[in-house]
């Protein structure tokens, strides 16, 4: 705001105070809604941290017990227990699986769509990976209950079609497209400068993939797989019909497990308002806060280590 | 569930219930009025026999309304606590606790009517040779201690089941069927973690007949064609039955429950004229129709 500026400002004053007024308006509201999802996230853990809290600071409540014991008995008849550990080694086990399947496939997709591909083909994949991701999750349910759970008892040694890696493969299925597109966006991000550089320098297609773009756009590439994960992490439907909804440490990955979202979807409903069970469950969901927020921090910390490198 | 740990909730359910009940009062329900809605909320079990008695109904009392919705036993009674339904469908009896509640919310008493009987079957692989099984031996599968682990373990070896393992399917923990289960096979005892527990009757049907190595429970009327029914005795040398309605009614089949229909006090207008309906011929043939067991004062007018 110095000399070139200073005869717009005169002419604002001649229009009418009335659209200073709006432009203030609107700044206010972009400001908000800025703010508003600090608000959002802020006050949707004090709501699930209200609804807990009188659980976690009763005398009955054992913290020791709730994160590392495997017995999980909220309605027993003889003795109530609530020990979250096989839900949580359920939902980090389902998760890690869907990741080890879904970087690998999800990456090499967002490397070929921006960088190997024509624009037909182009264009063409980017519809259908995005239709792909616009499927419900209760279909992919389906999926897992009716073909990929036939599939596995007739080709693996599983006792049962439902299971961890049922689950793993269908929420790779759900966050692949996720992980493409942000990851596509995240290549095409990159100045063409870069390219060029490289190009002229004498690189191969694959030197130029490795050594110039995956840096370059690693912050952003790590955000889609952050995201896949939060999507692994969070999905409920999918998982409960997937998984088998069993209780137990897994041993292996044919082994059924039960996630702690799985757990919530299906035991809420009934638990009655108020009780123990209720108050336990939205303790669980304070758990899964806790467990995305560490999942971002690190990865924030992460990259933030590397870029002072 | 245990009681001594349910009194102290009521406490601090009863305010959000108050205003429930307030609410209520103020919207009212109108049973007289032209159209007359009927809300029925309540057992997964019952759900599809209230439905098929909805439906009819309408041809029956073309005006009235007759609203289904599932859920679970604890949900009907809850939303009967709460006032919101004139009608709950439970595949249990009201626990003292909640009829209690009822009770210091309403100012009246459930009333209980008992509208027929579900048998819980054992399902299995239709190519696992077993035919019937002992309550001992479920109870070695599905219970905490239990230490039956294979099918190898009680003479049975099934084609397909390359792993021996018993899989169990059971059901999710706030299931009427899971506490009937539990009460009456296990004897109160808690399950074994690690079953599979599905969120519905029809699910276990569904999962037991894909997976050679899976037993279930879940009501009779589910039964498929490909799916195997086993006999159960109560003890090792006793006779075992199958499920059904001769055996259910003069109780030699053991695990069988009534099924029943609560209201607020003695149910009045429409809903009275529902229930009566429920339990007439026409109604009963509904329930059969079901898969389930009508009530032996319905059945003395059934036709042989």
């Amino acid at each position: 705001m110095d000399t070139t500026t200073a005869p717009r400002t005169a002419g604002m004053r001649k229009r009418s105070s009335w659209s200073l007024l709006g432009e203030q308006a609107v700044e206010a509201a972009i400001r908000l809604s800025g703010i508003s999802a600090i608000v959002f996230v802020l006050a949707i853990f004090l709501f699930i941290f209200r609804e807990a809290a009188p659980v976690v600071f009763s005398d009955q409540f054992n913290p020791l017990e709730f994160l590392f014991s495997v017995q999980w008995y909220p309605t027993s008849a003889v003795d109530i227990r609530y020990g979250t550990l096989a839900l949580t080694a359920g939902t980090a086990g389902v998760t890690l699986l869907a990741m080890v399947l879904a970087v690998p496939f999800g990456l090499g997709a967002a490397i070929f769509v921006s960088e190997f591909c024509g624009p037909r083909v182009r264009e063409s994949l980017k519809v259908v990976i995005e239709l792909l991701a616009a499927i419900p999750s209760v279909v992919w349910g389906f999926v897992a209950l009716t073909v990929v759970s036939r599939l596995m008892v007739e080709y693996t040694s599983a006792p049962v079609g439902v299971n961890m890696l049922n689950g793993g493969i269908i929420l790779a299925l759900m966050s692949v497209p996720i992980i493409v597109s942000i990851g596509e966006d995240a290549l095409r991000a990159v100045p063409d400068s870069y390219r060029e550089a490289a190009v002229a320098m004498g690189a191969t297609r694959w030197q130029l993939v490795f050594r110039v773009l995956l840096p370059a756009a690693k912050n952003g590439l790590l955000a889609a797989v952050l995201l896949g994960v939060g999507r692994a992490v969070g999905e409920t439907m999918a998982v409960l019909m997937a998984t088998g909804h069993a209780v137990q440490m897994p041993h292996g990955i044919l082994d059924s497990v039960r996630t702690l979202t799985a757990n919530i979807a299906a035991e809420l409903g009934e638990a009655p308002a108020g009780s123990d069970h209720y108050r336990i469950l939205f303790l669980t969901g304070i758990q899964l806060f806790v467990i995305t927020f560490a999942v971002n921090l690190t990865a924030d910390l992460v990259v933030r280590g590397t870029r002072r490198k | 569930m245990s009681h001594a740990f349910r009194i102290p909730l009521a406490l601090t359910t009863g305010l959000a219930a108050m205003v429930a009940v307030a609410s209520l009062a103020s919207s009212g329900c109108r049973p007289r009025a032209e159209g007359v809605a009927i809300q029925n909320k309540g057992s997964d079990t019952m759900v599809n026999v209230a439905q098929a008695w909805a439906e009819s109904y309408q041809k029956v009392a073309p005006g009235v309304n007759v609203e289904v919705s599932g859920g679970g036993s604890g949900t009907g009674i809850a939303a009967l606590i709460r006032g919101t339904v004139h009608i709950a469908n439970a595949s249990r009896d009201v626990k003292p606790g909640e009829a209690d509640q009822i009770r210091r919310n309403t100012g009246l008493d459930p009333k209980d009517f008992t509208v027929g009987y579900d048998a819980l079957a054992m399902y299995v692989h239709p190519d696992n040779p077993l035919e019937a099984i002992t309550f001992d031996q479920l109870s070695g599968i599905y219970r905490e201690d239990g230490m039956l682990v294979r099918w190898s373990q009680i003479g049975s070896k099934v084609p397909g089941c390359k792993s021996d393992e018993i899989v169990r399917v059971s059901r999710q923990s706030s299931s009427g069927t899971y506490e009937f289960f539990r009460e009456r096979v296990l004897a109160n005892r808690d399950f074994k973690l690690g079953s599979r527990d599905l969120n519905g009757s029809k699910e276990v049907v569904e999962l037991v007949s894909t997976t050679p190595c899976a037993i279930g429970y879940s009501g009779m009327g589910y039964a498929t064609p490909s799916v195997k029914i086993l006999k159960v005795a109560r003890r090792a040398g006793e006779p075992a039955y199958p499920p059904t309605i001769e055996t259910t009614w003069n109780r030699t089949y053991p695990i069988a429950r009534s099924l029943h229909m609560y209201t607020l006090g003695m149910p009045q207008g429409p809903a009275k004229a529902y229930l009566e309906w429920v339990l007439s011929p026409d109604g009963q043939r509904i329930l059969e129709e079901s898969g389930y067991v009508p009530v032996p004062t319905a059945a003395v007018t059934r036709e042989p």
